[in-house]
């Protein structure tokens, strides 16, 4: 994909602030060192960042700003040992509760983008900018060239099991693109078929597209990327071909926006661990 | 003393019934598993976790024998239980372990006997058909191997002994009739 270098770097700052996502220039991913764990509190350190090469942090780091953990019981916890550093954001997790916990980054709202009387592009929130809903009508003019306002909504999580898969941090919170198991993300192995649906706010959401995409990208030529639609229910069956830690990344879009926003998109993006047989 | 005679002649009955019963069905009560684990060549050994267990054509398990570090300081070998990848995904993480009478510490090279008590209630219960016999090596430092071995369930005489060979970390495996 051709993107100029200071849009380039736009994107990845934007998306590093959490108010944009953007699967195609650079991928955001939070890495567990391992999804699985058995015996008394097992402890897990993350990765998390932003780059081109999976799993390889050479960008930027994903900011600990705004990151959750729900523990199995769905309750708020916090991780141990933060630290972001040039390339990456790394953080611990001691799983006292046996179950499932999801760690993650959720954000969303109104954005808008348009070109000022001098031709310059401008976008709303701007760099480094929190979105508030209350200053839409100050920020950004009634009318201007090539204005677009979207609710934009971005997800981008990871999963790890202690002992058995528990389901509750899969409860739909009805906010952007969610991704609702059938299979559990915790329980993927090679060569089996994992189904997963995915809503958006709160409803089936039909027509998701779907890259996924290997890690240890630099050390093969082909980026051996695997593209799906969710079907009419919001429905998609993922076969692995092979083991390994998975980057699942979605987009939705419909026009079902309400004024001012004309358009209404959710990104959700997840790594997943598939296991030999 | 009607009545004593008549419940000893039905006592003496069901007593000879039992055994003409036990002589043609219940010919067996405990299968021997021999399980050889092979010298490694390697500069760090440590013992394999093992696992073995009975798996229906549903995935449903049953457990046989678990071998691992249970007398660690602060349960520190179950951390490792994960590793036992298929156990533990059927078996390994919606269970206690240790598991009473079936778990024992880890076992180096050599040949091993697990014998199996026919008998228990857990397996009498099983549901008859076609099973595998699972067994599953997870070595630290080391590779994985598992060895499956199909057999119909109740266990029928005529069909032992069963046998089986790992490639890596498990060597010959063989299923008899005691």
């Amino acid at each position: 994909m051709n993107i100029s270098t200071p849009i380039k770097a736009l994107l990845s700052i934007t998306m590093v602030m959490g108010l944009c996502f953007n699967a195609s220039a650079h991928r955001a991913w939070i890495l567990p060192s391992t999804t699985n764990l058995s015996g008394d509190a097992p402890w897990v350190t993350f990765d998390a960042a932003v780059s081109n090469s999976l799993f390889v942090p050479e960008h930027v780091p994903l900011r600990m700003k705004g990151l959750m953990v729900q523990d199995p019981n769905g309750k708020s916890i916090d991780v141990a040992n933060p630290h972001t550093g040039k390339y990456r954001s790394t953080f611990d997790l001691n799983l006292l509760t046996p179950g499932t916990y999801k760690i993650g980054y959720a954000s969303g709202g109104l954005r808008a983008s348009w070109k000022d009387k001098d031709g310059k592009r401008k976008r709303w929130p701007g760099r480094g900018e929190t979105a508030n809903d209350a200053d839409f009508e100050k920020a950004v003019p009634k009318k201007a060239d090539s204005l677009k306002v979207s609710q934009s909504f971005r997800r981008l999580e990871t999963y790890v099991t202690s002992g058995e898969p528990t389901t509750k941090v899969f409860e739909a919170t009805n906010s952007g693109l969610e991704l609702v198991p059938v299979t559990h993300p915790n329980d993927l192995f090679a060569g089996e078929s994992a189904k997963f649906q995915f809503l958006f706010e709160g409803e089936p959401a039909v027509g998701v597209k779907l890259a996924i995409v290997k890690g240890d990208t630099r050390f093969r030529n082909d980026q051996n990327q695997l593209d799906l639609v969710t079907d009419a229910k919001g429905y998609v069956s993922i076969t692995w071909p092979e083991a390994g830690v998975y980057l699942i990344e979605a987009e939705f879009e419909d026009d079902k926006a309400q004024a001012p926003a004309t358009i209404r998109t959710g990104s959700y993006g997840a790594t997943f661990a598939v296991y030999p047989q | 003393m009607n009545r004593t005679i008549l419940s000893n002649i039905a006592f003496f009955s069901m007593f000879a019934l039992s055994i003409v019963f036990s002589n043609v069905s219940v010919a067996a009560d405990k299968l021997l598993i021999d399980v050889e684990m092979p010298r490694m060549n390697v500069a760090e050994y440590h013992k394999p976790y093992v696992a073995i267990w009975l798996e229906d054509s549903n995935r449903k398990a049953t457990q046989i024998a678990l071998w691992y570090d249970l007398d660690m300081k602060d349960n520190e070998g179950a951390k490792w239980l994960k590793d036992i990848r298929q156990w533990w995904r059927r078996i390994g993480r919606s269970s206690q372990q240790p598991f009473d009478g079936l778990t024992s510490a880890t076992k180096g090279p050599g040949k091993h006997s697990i014998v199996v008590d026919l008998t228990s209630k857990h397996l009498q219960s099983l549901p008859k058909g076609e099973y595998q016999l699972r067994i599953e090596a997870s070595r630290e430092v080391g590779g994985k191997e598992v060895v499956n071995i199909p057999l119909q369930w109740p266990v029928k005489s005529s069909d032992y002994p069963l046998s089986a060979s790992g490639s890596t970390e498990l060597g010959s495996i063989k299923v008899s009739i005691d």
